[in-house]
């Protein structure tokens, strides 16, 4: 029996009962708490803020996604080979731009609140999954590719039957560092009003509460991992299907 | 029936292929050979249009493939090539179904020809449909490369070094196996390799390429005995020669009456298992099996007087 059979299902008791029964861990932030203070977030319900911080990690990486796929697949065309160095610069800008700097300046124009949090973890979110979707799609093995178009496959066909299902576990991984770093970066989205469980560990800072900072980063960090973990799992029984 | 007619492919000006014309006739396997870079590739590519020819036409039973579009025109011709480029993501049954699934074939006729073409392979159904190509040994893999190829019954096959990555042992198997399929079926091929042993044993036309140029186009006994330039006799070999010659005669052509010693061939072996059977064996005849009239005989002499027919 591995670890992770274990580790698994406690780590997931434990965030589940981080955000729906939070004053259970009381006596454990209790030490880290200032002397007379609040040792437990209650100004929001916890449930809320993961809802929301997910919802905005899974819309922006959906759209990255989306938006880094389709541009992996036009570069790696005949057609589209030009525009390769372009694409790589510009998803490469998206991920040197610190995200702090993009909220800055989505501000004026967006607003506060999910916005500009959305457009920056977008932009972050782009480069891992182009490259690692550019890179699946562009080391297939070639018998297979000449025999897709040998028998008869046209060039969509080829592309939705053979290309992206044999570069899926690749593309996977760049999804899933993307989706990763999103977790994290999310949290920085409190500072423009953007509901994240940032929230807690902003809160924290400002008044120099130790456990709040604990407890919003435990949460944030659990959800990383399993997160992580999930798409592990899902990489590996796809490579095991296709016997890669 | 297949005719080539003066097709071409220049490359940065050199010709790659060089106005090569032949005819296929239905219901044969044609070998083409040659060293790499002779342009048999290029040639066999430019049948289904994977390469477009600079001049010249393809035609298949009268009609022009450059009529059709290209990935329509490849549905009707099956394409095996070596490493046997099967996908990997997709069964043995979807695998060899691909073809007919492009052409839209319901899903009971898809069933019963994949189960028939894995049973012609000598692969119980039940046991191979449902696997992953990774699961397959090389041969079996090869196997379904072949079946996929057939599996619409298109009007031609061309396989592009079928047997090109598989050992000695496997590779026999598989050329036998292509030929009673071939037989049974009979089916047109058109079939690449560099190796003249392939070519002989396989071909009922054998058409040599040298830098483009299609050099000789003929029987495997007129390849063998009359080689039309230097390059055909290098590639079939001075030394070889006599034993290929005599491994095209089966031994009941010169079979006579008369009793011989030892263990007996099977009438359809060659003049060179009998020639083989006398040296190992110290004998100067061989008896043959044959149907009715018990054993007949072959002698050292009479194989050596067919030798010296040289045809």
């Amino acid at each position: 029996m591995r670890i992770g059979t274990i580790l698994r299902p406690a780590l997931i008791v434990v965030l589940i009962a981080l955000v729906l029964r939070p004053t259970w861990f009381a006596p454990v932030f209790a030490p880290f708490a200032p002397a007379g203070g609040p040792v437990i977030y209650d100004r929001a319900s916890l449930l809320s803020l993961s809802l929301s911080h997910l919802t905005l990690v899974v819309l922006a990486s959906a759209a990255a996604t989306l938006v880094a796929v389709t541009l992996a697949i036009l570069v790696t065309r005949p057609a589209g080979a030009a525009f390769r160095p372009l694409s790589r610069t510009i998803t490469n800008m998206g991920q040197t731009f610190p995200p702090v700097a993009v909220l800055a300046l989505a501000v004026p124009m967006l607003g506060f609140g999910a916005g500009p949090t959305l457009v920056a973890l977008f932009l972050y979110g782009l480069l891992p999954i182009f490259e690692n979707a550019m890179t699946g799609l562009s080391t297939l093995p070639p018998a297979t590719i000449e025999a897709a178009r040998g028998i008869g496959l046209n060039r969509w066909q080829r592309l939705i039957r053979v290309e992206l299902p044999l570069a899926l576990p690749v593309m996977l991984t760049g999804i899933r560092l993307s989706v990763v770093i999103s977790l994290g970066t999310a949290t920085i989205g409190s500072t423009v009003a953007a509901r994240t469980l940032g929230e807690v560990i902003i809160a924290g800072l400002l008044t120099n509460n130790t456990a709040y900072v604990l407890q919003g980063g435990l949460i944030v960090g659990l959800f990383a991992v399993l997160i992580y973990d999930a798409l592990v799992q899902l990489e590996a029984r796809l490579i095991s299907r296709t016997g890669g | 029936m297949i005719e080539i007619d003066g097709i071409t492919k220049v490359y940065d000006g050199t010709a790659a292929v060089d106005n090569v014309s032949m005819i296929v006739e239905t219901g044969t396997i044609t070998v083409i050979v040659g060293t790499s870079g002779s342009g048999k590739t290029t040639l066999l590519r430019m049948i289904n249009r994977l390469v477009e020819p600079t001049s010249g036409e393809v035609r298949i039973n009268g009609d022009a493939t450059s009529a059709e579009k290209p990935h329509l025109l490849r549905r009707r011709i099956g394409y095996a090539i070596q490493g046997h480029g099967l996908f990997p993501h997709h069964t043995v049954a979807r695998n060899i179904g691909a073809v007919p699934e492009l052409l839209n074939w319901s899903k009971g006729d898809i069933r019963a020809r994949v189960d028939e073409l894995l049973t012609l392979l000598a692969m119980e159904p039940a046991q191979f449909r449902d696997r992953y190509p990774a699961e397959l040994s090389g041969g079996q893999q090869q196997r379904v490369g072949v079946a996929r190829a057939l599996a619409s019954r298109p009007d031609l096959l061309l396989m592009d070094e079928p047997f090109g990555a598989l050992d000695p042992i496997i590779r026999m198997r598989a050329q036998e196996d292509l030929r009673r399929i071939q037989q049974q079926l009979g089916s047109t091929i058109m079939l690449i390799t560099h190796d003249m042993e392939e070519a002989i044993r396989l071909g009922d036309r054998v058409a040599v390429m040298d830098a483009g140029r299609l050099v000789q186009h003929g029987t495997p006994a007129e390849i063998v005995a009359r080689p039309a330039t230097e390059f055909v006799a290098n590639m079939v070999g001075d030394v070889e020669r006599p034993l290929r010659l005599l491994s095209l005669v089966p031994v009941s052509e010169i079979m006579e009456e008369g009793p011989a010693e030892g263990d007996a061939l099977p009438a359809e072996a060659s003049l060179r298992d009998a020639l083989s059977a006398c040296l190992w064996t110290g004998r100067d005849a061989v008896p043959v099996m044959r149907d009715g009239s018990g054993p007949g005989r072959v002698t050292l002499a009479s194989i050596r007087a067919r030798a010296e027919r040289r045809a």
